[in-house]
């Protein structure tokens, strides 16, 4: 049905909106963790109660979120060309996903992490452990169910977003299934491609599905 | 001086209007060793206090005095030392769910950075004190209520604390359990010599092993001292509604009913020293050739003694009162009289 290179092409679009969304979700993480953690210690009531430093947190995140990807992607590009050299292709988009995904990761940590029982903490603190020992041994511990389903969540989300990568030439499956399946008419092609990123979607979630059903202690 | 001493404590929560006085001027000292109970009905404020001992809660005004060191003169890291030595548990018991039982009773140790074959070691000691041994590998949410507060209390022991603080860590068991981890904290405070604070509403618990006991009401200290004295003539409107009146309100209640219909002289009894084996009240009847309504009994077999509480309700002669009166003074029964609004 499709010629050796469309094939080849397509492949290597895979390739790409995996890197893409891994890298991104990886960055994502490394921004949003702390970042969520921030939150959940410095709120009202935290382990780390500061007020100002929550309103920072706060406001930064819903300010990002609430900042459509597509234009963030566009805003982005002379940072992007300053950090990455580039501001077209795979490794220019993961920037702006990191970006745009960060705020929306420390959110999810944050709600995961304030799900763990109170009393547990209060355990803790009861035993001596300083607040960085309750963070490191006790939320992120007990927390970790419902932190691995949060960044299933977290991934297939980026994985929506890189498919809007396509428009500033980002590479990856939506960049084809644009491509090819708007501007030029092959529907076949795009139905393809569609049909890959539920595959992708389908996979990340069985992942993080079995992680959890593998690491959760509470049954 | 005690182990711990509270010296004039009080707690305020918010500002202004919404303000909460949990704790008000509350003084007592607990003697190294001892078993110490604080009751009080649910929010009386004793969760609080019990709190301010290792300073999970800062005290708005008072002196906490814990092995000599006055908590408010310790900084941050001093006072995480000093919670290290006081050990505590839960009505929730307050395990973590995603580690196993041995990895629970290492996590104090783990905490200071204690090396983990060590730790290991210790925690399986603990484990056999508490008799859990086998559910080393367990996690908690394979145990039943009674063996997650075993794994509770083997966690707070395990760095050697000379204070176990329990607040309310019966209330969530039925009365067999309760019965068990009594005995265990008891076991506990013989053997290890450690000083015990109970927090409960239960005074069961209390009369179980405690030696002295606080009463708190409305964040006040209402009476207190030793528990056979205090269990005998409860001289505080609190202590009276908590002892005569049950633990339980609902039976409390209950009870008003009860004692409303029958409106005759009552009289409570406190079995301290007879024979369980000896029957009192049948023998009284017998003797006298009179019933007696009994609206309340509370009493168990301690080591061949009866212990315990009974309310009669007295028929309505006056000479026959007195008979049963000065009868059950004879057989070394303390008997006081109740009115109905002791309820």
């Amino acid at each position: 049905m499709f010629s050796d290179p469309i094939v080849a092409m397509i492949i290597r679009g895979i390739g790409e909106t995996l890197l893409m969304t891994l890298a991104s979700t990886f960055f994502g993480y490394v921004i949003g963790l702390p970042w969520g953690v921030g939150l959940t210690i410095t709120k009202k009531g935290g382990l780390a109660e500061n007020p100002l430093a929550y309103r920072i947190l706060d406001v930064l995140s819903n300010l990002m979120r609430s900042i459509p990807f597509l234009i963030l992607l566009i805003l982005l590009i002379p940072v992007t060309r300053f950090i990455v050299g580039t501001s077209v292709g795979t490794k220019a988009t993961i920037l702006p996903l990191t970006v745009s995904a960060a705020p929306m990761i420390a959110r999810m940590v944050q709600s995961s992490l304030e799900e763990v029982d109170s009393g547990v903490i209060e355990a803790a603190r009861a035993m001596g452990a300083s607040t960085s020992q309750i963070v490191f041994h006790v939320l992120l511990v007990e927390g970790r169910i419902s932190l691995i389903s949060g960044a299933t969540i977290s991934t297939t989300t980026v994985l929506g977003y890189s498919a809007m990568a396509g428009i500033v030439g980002g590479g990856g499956l939506g960049d084809i299934a644009i491509r090819y399946g708007y501007y030029r008419y092959e529907a076949g092609i795009m139905v393809i491609t569609v049909i890959l990123l539920v595959v992708l979607v389908q996979v990340f979630q069985l992942i993080g599905n079995r992680l959890v059903n593998k690491l959760d202690r509470r049954r | 001086m005690g182990i711990v001493e509270l010296q004039h404590l009080s707690k305020t929560f918010g500002t202004g209007d919404g303000q909460v006085h949990a704790l008000k001027d509350v003084s007592l000292s607990v003697d190294e060793g001892d078993i110490y109970g604080i009751i009080g009905m649910s929010g009386a404020g004793k969760s609080t206090l019990v709190r301010c001992i290792n300073f999970l809660e800062v005290p708005t005004e008072g002196e906490v005095v814990v092995e000599g060191r006055n908590m408010k003169e310790l900084n941050e890291r001093e006072i995480r030392e000093e919670r290290a030595r006081i050990g505590m548990i839960f009505q929730n018991f307050n395990l973590l769910m995603q580690k196993s039982v041995l990895d629970n009773v290492c996590f104090p140790l783990t905490l200071h950075h204690e090396k983990k074959e060590d730790a290991q070691k210790r925690a399986q000691e603990l484990l056999a004190l508490v008799e859990l041994t086998d559910k080393a590998q367990s996690y908690p949410a394979q145990l039943s209520g009674g063996q997650r507060q075993r794994v509770a209390i083997a966690r707070a022991l395990a760095s050697n604390p000379k204070i176990l603080l329990c607040d309310e860590a019966t209330s969530a068991l039925d009365p067999q359990t309760t019965k068990s981890i009594l005995a265990l904290l008891k076991r506990i405070n013989e053997e290890l010599g450690i000083t015990i604070i109970i927090i409960t509403h239960q005074m069961s618990v209390v009369r179980e092993i405690c030696r002295h006991v606080a009463i708190i009401e409305n964040g006040s200290l209402a009476e207190k001292g030793d528990v056979e004295e205090i269990f005998t003539h409860p001289k505080s409107r609190a202590g009276q509604k908590l002892i005569i009146g049950g633990s339980d309100p609902e039976n409390a209640s209950a009870m008003r009913t009860v004692t409303e219909l029958l409106e005759s002289r009552k009289i409570r009894i406190v079995f301290s020293e007879n024979s369980s084996y000896e029957p009192v009240i049948a023998n009284m009847v017998l003797t006298i050739g009179q019933p007696v309504n009994i609206l309340r009994a509370d009493t168990k077999n301690v080591g061949g003694t009866a212990k315990g509480e009974m309310i009669l309700g007295l028929p309505g002669e006056e000479e026959v009162q007195e008979k049963i009166i000065s009868y059950l003074k004879d057989h070394n029964l303390s008997v006081e009289e109740v009115s109905g609004d002791v309820f």
